[in-house]
This record gives C-alpha cells, sequence and structure tokens, in this order.
C-alpha cells in the first residue's frame, strides 16, 4: 500500500436531529428570557446565518407578538489572527438596532477554539453595549484555546483537532483525515 | 498583491474583491463609533511632495478608522527644504518602522522608484500624469453602488470630459471602468487629450468624442475633469472662455442629461471653469458621495494590502 492521505465523512446529525436541535434551543432561549424583552439575535457570518434566522422564525412561533430583532455580523475585521492567514470578509454586518441594554443572543454554527467569539464579542461593543450576550451553536467540538462556553448547545462532538466540521441545515458532518501508513 | 502603485496591478476579479471589502468599511463608516481594530499596531506614513486636500486627509482617516498609526509627512515642512532627498527621506522613516507608505509626487513613477528603497508596503496617491489607482477604485465603487448591477459596468456609456491629457485620474478611472465593461468616452479640445488619441487611442478602451454636446444625452454617467491650469505650460487652449463654452457642465447642458444620470468629478473643482452649475443643484451628482466613498474604499485598499498574510491577500470566497 502507499502512503498517502484520504479523508473520511461521518453524519453525525441528520437535517432532523438539525431542526429538533434548533426547536429545543430556540424553547430553552425562551425559557431562560421571559418575554424575550429586550432579546436581540445575531447570526455570526457566514455559517450562524441561517441558524439565526431559523431561531427568530421559531422564537416568533413560541412567544407570539413579540418581534425579535434580528442581525448578522462579520468578525474579519476584529480576528486576532488578521497578520497570520488572509482573512476575506464574507457579506457585510448588518446591526438593525443599537445593542445598549438588550440581551444579544450570538448564533454561530461550530464553536472550535472561541477566537471568533472573541472578536465578535468585541464587534458586538462597537454597535453598544449589551446587557448580557448569550452563545447559541449548533456543534460545540471541544479544542478551546479561550476559557469561552456555550449557553445554548445543539450537540457536544468529541474531535480530532485536525477534524473538519461543518453545519448545515441538512446536516452536521465531520471530516477526519486518514493517513495510510506506508 | 504587495504594492498599488497602477490600476493594472489588479486584474477584474482583484478589483470585484476589493470593490467588495469596500462595502464591509463603508458599513463601519455608518457607525457612531466608525472604527475597527484590524490594522493595530501597523504604520503608515503618508509622503506628499505635492498639494493635497482630500487624498491625504482620506488615506489618514481610512488608516485611522482600521486603528493603523499614521505619520504625515509633507515637503514644505521637512528635511526636504534643507536639500534631503526622496531617497533618504524613506529611507529615515523606514528606519522608525513603516508599513506602508502612501506616496505622491509630480513626477510619474516616482512610487515604483520608492519600493526600491524600502521592505514597506506602496500605495500610489498620483503621480504625475501616469496613475491616480485609488481614484479609479472609489470611482467604479460610487457608479456600481449608485447604478447598482454587482460589480459590472457593463452597458454604461461613460463621458469623461477635459483636460485628459495631463489627468492621471483619467488614466485610473478609465482602465477600471472599461475592464467592469463600461463604454468609455473621452470628450476635449484636441489638444488635450492623450498622444494619439483621435487617431488611434492611447488610452485600451476608449473611444474619441469631439464635444460634449453630441454626447451628453446618451451618458449615464458624466465625469468631468478639473481643467489643470497648473500643469499647462503651453497654450494648448486659446482661451479658457472658450473651453468653458465647449466642454463646461452649464445649467442649460445638465437639462440634456438623461434622468438617472450621474455627474461625478474628482476634485477640487473649478467653478468659473469646467463647472457652471453648483453641483448641489444636480440631482444625479455624486461629487461628495465620490468622498465618503473614498475613505471607505481606501480602507479596503490598505486591509488588502496589509491585513492579509505576508504577501498580502487576492483570493475571494
Amino acid at each position: 500500500m502507499t502512503p498517502g492521505s484520504d479523508s473520511r465523512e461521518t453524519r453525525i446529525l441528520a437535517a432532523d436531529d438539525v431542526r429538533r436541535a434548533l426547536v429545543r434551543i430556540s424553547h430553552e432561549i425562551a425559557e431562560r428570557n421571559p418575554g424575550l424583552t429586550d432579546v436581540v439575535v445575531i447570526g455570526m457570518q457566514s455559517g450562524g446565518v441561517w441558524l439565526s434566522e431559523e431561531v427568530v422564525r421559531l422564537l416568533a412561533g413560541m412567544v407570539p407578538g413579540v418581534a425579535v430583532p434580528h442581525g448578522v455580523i462579520d468578525v474579519s475585521l476584529y480576528r486576532d489572527d488578521i497578520s497570520l492567514r488572509p482573512v476575506v470578509p464574507a457579506a457585510p454586518s448588518r446591526v438593525p438596532v443599537d445593542l445598549t441594554g438588550t440581551t444579544v443572543i450570538l448564533v454561530d454554527d461550530v464553536l472550535f477554539t472561541g477566537r471568533t467569539v472573541r472578536a465578535a464579542l468585541e464587534a458586538l461593543n462597537d454597535h453598544g453595549r449589551p446587557r448580557a450576550v448569550q452563545l447559541a451553536v449548533m456543534v460545540d467540538r471541544g479544542h478551546r484555546e479561550l476559557p469561552i462556553r456555550p449557553d445554548y448547545v445543539g450537540k457536544n462532538v468529541p474531535t480530532h483537532v485536525t477534524d473538519e466540521v461543518t453545519a448545515g441545515p441538512d446536516g452536521v458532518l465531520v471530516m477526519t483525515s486518514v493517513v495510510t501508513p506506508a | 498583491m504587495r504594492h498599488l502603485l497602477d490600476t493594472a496591478d489588479m486584474d477584474v476579479p482583484a478589483i470585484s474583491g476589493l470593490l467588495d471589502m469596500a462595502d464591509h468599511m463603508a458599513e463601519i463608516n455608518t457607525r457612531a463609533v466608525p472604527k475597527v481594530p484590524a490594522l493595530r499596531g501597523r504604520t503608515v506614513a503618508s509622503v506628499f511632495m505635492e498639494d493635497s486636500t482630500r487624498t491625504r486627509l482620506s488615506f489618514e482617516t481610512a488608516a485611522k478608522r482600521l486603528s493603523a498609526d499614521v505619520m504625515t509627512f509633507s515637503a514644505s515642512t521637512s528635511s526636504v527644504n534643507k536639500g534631503e532627498s526622496l531617497r533618504d527621506t524613506i529611507e529615515t522613516l523606514s528606519a522608525m518602522g513603516v508599513d506602508a507608505f502612501v506616496v505622491r509626487h509630480k513626477s510619474s513613477g516616482v512610487p515604483a522608484a520608492v519600493t526600491q528603497w524600502t521592505d514597506a508596503t506602496v500605495v500610489n496617491a498620483g503621480d504625475g500624469w501616469h496613475q491616480h489607482p485609488t481614484q479609479g477604485l472609489l470611482d467604479a465603487y460610487t457608479v456600481t453602488r449608485s447604478l447598482g448591477a454587482g460589480n459590472s459596468m457593463s452597458g454604461l456609456t461613460v463621458a469623461i470630459v477635459g483636460d485628459v491629457k495631463h489627468s492621471r485620474v483619467a488614466r485610473s478611472t478609465s482602465d477600471v471602468f472599461h475592464r467592469l465593461g463600461a463604454r468609455v468616452l473621452l470628450v476635449g479640445p484636441a489638444t488635450l487629450m492623450p498622444s494619439g488619441h483621435c487617431g488611434g487611442p492611447a488610452l485600451p478602451g476608449t473611444e474619441c468624442a469631439p464635444d460634449l454636446d453630441s454626447v451628453i444625452g446618451g451618458v449615464d454617467v458624466l465625469y468631468m475633469l478639473r481643467m489643470q491650469r497648473e500643469r499647462m505650460d503651453s497654450a494648448l487652449v486659446p482661451d479658457i472662455a472658450e473651453y468653458s463654452c465647449r466642454f463646461a457642465l452649464t445649467p442649460e447642458r445638465a437639462k440634456s442629461l438623461r434622468e438617472g444620470a450621474l455627474v461625478m468629478h474628482p476634485g477640487p473643482m473649478n467653478r468659473d471653469v469646467e463647472m457652471l452649475v453648483d453641483p448641489a443643484m444636480l440631482p444625479g451628482s455624486r461629487i461628495l458621495a465620490q468622498v465618503s466613498n473614498g475613505v471607505s474604499v481606501r480602507m479596503a485598499v490598505l486591509f488588502t494590502l496589509l491585513g492579509g498574510a505576508p504577501g498580502g491577500l487576492v483570493e475571494t470566497r
């Protein structure tokens, strides 16, 4: 056998599982924030955007009559690794309200080192001073490099640091690279 | 891309990527606190050997909004007056630790020469008749964001009017407009057309039109250049009044503009020579938008050159 590398793909959540996790997370958000008073949902570019849209839609069904403001932020210009690797912003940020005094539900697909969340916390402050920020993620894959923890988690997934994890409406995939021995 | 000396340094995908990046910067500029930490710890030196208001302040504002430190140098208050050469000046500033030089000079090619004297990134802020690349980019940003078809200018007709020959703005802007798909007409007296024009275009992708009245009703963008009196060393125009009569934007001519047509000017305007109408009275005037877009586009340029991994970044996601 010749030495080389290959990758193995594992689906750890199916589309139904993702949907159920989103419903549960939304219920938890509604439970922890009675009446959704002053709640603003912010999705992180780019993977957190569709999740945040779903959360807003589900919250609207759970607490009728409350319109939860929704925004998206791109944290590229706040990253701490700007000079270490190419940084290419996705779509521009859009924060429709002053965040001062609000409870921000920050939504992302995968929580890994925590550095994107750190950048997001700094970015949020440029739009006002939230009373609190709560973090919702579909997958927590571990390997934190900063003292950051999520408030709402779809699924905790043990991974290797070199794995790649993608979360979409169709499910959550883990790509593991496999080195074939010589 | 390590330096920005000429619009030709960027291919169309790179221009597109830069215009998209400028959207991010424009969003920052709408905030109550328009500042991000992206270039914290980097130093940008502006070296202006020729007078400028908007370009220098625009670059410095752009650098500050990205949290870079700014060193300002202007020829009139420096040791250049004691006879220090530009090369020594650049080497001296480099020794203090500069990541990017923003260079303006009255002679073409000086920014390219500066790249030989320093390891820092060099951005051309206007050199002689040659190029003013950030102007071309901010003009393209202004047109595409006003007329809205993504980053394309295809199907648009632009007339660039005035002293094209002595205009670095015309060189940069016509190049970017042409490559984004616009039809570019050059309008002005034959003596102020670039050599080869009205006989064979010297600016690629441009066409010649003899007078303003025959084209003004058909353009989507009317781009007025400043009549550069300080560069006219010989009598290329018999009389300024005659020039105004044929090529100035007057209230009467403004009435022939199509509805929705844009009027642009790189500034500074001569309100008694080429702009005989108050731009504030023109609904299509984008002249102040050009200035505010200039900050966003220069932020995008500085971030693209200084923000990426070593070697800059050109790839788009």
